[in-house]
């Protein structure tokens, strides 16, 4: 927390930590996505039904298109599968021994649920 | 690599540790526990993202309004769905202004910078949580 660090950010990115960090980068990513459209969907939800302004109804027409959709779907799906993974392997330290092979698990898990949710998004998008 | 000293005992950060994982557990049962109570409901048909998404993390009465379940305000405007909301948006807006303050203070380090940016988020994360909880009530 809060070290003294020297490193810079792309010396940072020349750290080669392979899977594990990619999925760290993401699982930091997809929460600071998740946490801003949530703050902004409460906010706007509550001028909806107190005000319905103009403004609310325009970020709710934002949030529902297809390709806001799909990211929006990849960062829950992945904040949730790797939170569910490093949650697990917190609380049970012996697994991280496995880390690598718990992070494949997770792959696959995620592959077809977020696929198949993008090939659906993508097919009402494109075909209306 | 220098030794650290582990203070024993009970700390923000190792309290806050433990919360992420447990209301992360938590979210995850309460998405599913929604996800049923949807389908129980008779949502079975004509599903889109935005509403499976609703449903799961949300189930509102105003909310899910555009799902196809005849009568929403039927089976969810009870208090058993209004305090998953809460349970919801309580576990979900602490757990993500709590991250936020975990990755700010990753890279603000340890300077005057730091209390600033705590009662900020702190600010930031009554507001939501108000709100939120005011948007339940009132619906």
């Amino acid at each position: 927390m809060g070290s003294n660090r020297t490193v810079g950010f792309f010396d940072g990115l020349k750290y080669r930590g392979g899977g594990p960090m990619i999925a760290w980068m993401l699982h930091r990513i997809t929460g600071i996505g998740i946490l801003v459209f949530v703050s902004l969907h409460v906010i706007a939800s509550f001028f909806m039904q107190q005000t319905g302004s103009d403004i609310a109804t325009s970020m709710n027409i934002i949030y529902e298109s297809w390709i806001f959709q799909i990211l929006m779907a990849f960062f829950v799906i992945f904040h949730a599968l790797n939170g569910l993974r490093v949650a697990i392997q917190d609380l049970w330290p012996q697994s991280q021994m496995y880390q690598r092979e718990a992070l494949w698990l997770e792959w696959l898990v995620i592959a077809p649920i977020f696929g198949l949710t993008a090939v659906f998004l993508v097919q009402r998008g494109l075909g209306g | 690599m220098n030794t650290r000293t582990v203070q024993p005992g009970f700390s923000l950060e190792y309290s806050m540790w433990i919360f992420t994982r447990l209301s992360g557990l938590g979210m995850i049962a309460l998405a599913t526990i929604g996800m049923a109570g949807a389908f129980l409901m008779g949502a079975r048909t004509q599903l889109d993202l935005a509403t499976i998404m609703r449903w799961t993390f949300f189930p509102n009465p105003n909310h899910v309004v555009n799902s196809n379940i005849p009568d929403v305000t039927l089976g969810w405007a009870t208090a058993f769905w209004q305090i998953m909301q809460m349970l919801i948006v309580i576990l979900g807006v602490t757990h993500g202004f709590n991250g936020l303050r975990v990755v700010v203070e990753d890279y603000t380090g340890q300077n005057a910078w730091r209390p600033f940016f705590r009662g900020l988020i702190f600010l930031l994360w009554i507001f939501v949580l108000i709100v939120a909880i005011y948007v339940i009530l009132a619906s």
